[in-house]
């Protein structure tokens, strides 16, 4: 049988000039519609506490996250088992409006790489320009063949979410990315 | 190597996280053109040697398709814009005719 209540990769770990650690189940809510309307803002303000983000941003309310996704996309992000209470009652607040909720979260896997040289480890497999990411920024690329989301959350922290049916090409990736002694020193 | 911002999301990135859509502008002639037309419209691409009008989509990025105009011999970018315009815009053009003098213009 499959194990579909586990993450994609259950404490699967990496010690090297970054530490490279798969995140566990969370839950996250695809949010689509106009970002600038006035009913979108506040049914994410009443429902969770959640800001709208600005362009490229994460905001934050508790253990509650609104990254900005594209012009009209929001991911939310949550504890895994109050995503789909929570889908719903967005739905439920966003009923007529012209808006999509999904829940996304067994879709994705998430790993949290931690380090000061992490744009080191990065910048060998994203097409990315580091050197203006700052923490709470958000960035939507490649990580060499796969598409993943790079959000800075926390100092010298990044948190990547990819497809779920490609994390173990991921963090074979990062891993390779992060290789002691193949550090090449552009950032850090 | 070819590097363009997205208008849709803002990002400078380089581009293979884009993919490429082909000539920009094109007028679509369907059902009650006449076999000329509609041979144009499928066929017939200008592929100039310099300044050029592409769609351009942010694949691995916002997801959002953008129209770009650049010089093919030397990748130099003269902007990008919404993919909901259907001609060149006029600050677009005068930069081209300010980098290009001898160019013949849009048509
Ligand atoms: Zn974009």
């Amino acid at each position: 049988m499959s194990d579909m209540l586990n993450s994609a990769l259950p404490g699967a770990g990496f010690a090297g000039f970054v530490t490279v650690n798969e995140a566990g189940l969370r839950g996250m809510i695809t949010l689509r519609g106009d970002l600038s309307s006035p009913v979108l803002a506040g049914v994410l303000k009443d429902a969770m506490g959640l800001d709208m983000p600005a362009q490229r941003r994460v905001t934050q309310a508790g253990t509650a996250f609104a990254a900005w996704m594209s012009p009209d996309e929001l991911l939310l992000m949550l504890p895994y088992d109050q995503a789909g209470a929570m889908a719903q009652k967005l739905a439920g607040a966003l009923a007529g409006e012209f808006a999509t909720v999904a829940n996304v979260s067994d879709a994705r896997a998430v790993f949290t790489l931690q380090g000061a040289a992490v744009f080191d480890a990065l910048a060998k497999i994203c097409p990315v320009d580091f050197s203006d990411f700052a923490e709470g920024d958000i960035r939507r690329t490649r990580a060499a063949q796969v598409a993943a989301a790079l959000w800075v959350s926390g100092a010298d922290q990044v948190t990547l979410v990819c497809f779920r049916s490609v994390a173990q090409y991921m963090f074979d990736l990062l891993c390779a990315a992060a290789a002691p002694g193949s550090e090449p020193a552009l950032y850090a | 190597m070819l590097t363009l911002t997205c208008p849709c999301c803002g990002v400078t990135a380089e581009e293979t996280e884009f993919s490429p859509g082909g000539e920009a502008h094109l007028k679509r002639f369907g059902p009650g053109s006449s076999d000329q037309e509609y041979e144009a419209y499928m066929f017939n691409r200008k592929n100039p040697r310099g300044v050029h009008f592409e769609r351009w989509r942010h694949a691995y990025g916002c997801g959002k398709w953008f129209l770009a105009a650049r010089c093919t011999m030397t990748l130099e970018v003269f902007g990008t814009y919404a993919a909901q315009t259907l001609e060149p815009p006029a600050e677009i053009v005068a930069k081209i005719k300010d980098r290009h003098p001898g160019w013949e213009g849009y048509s």
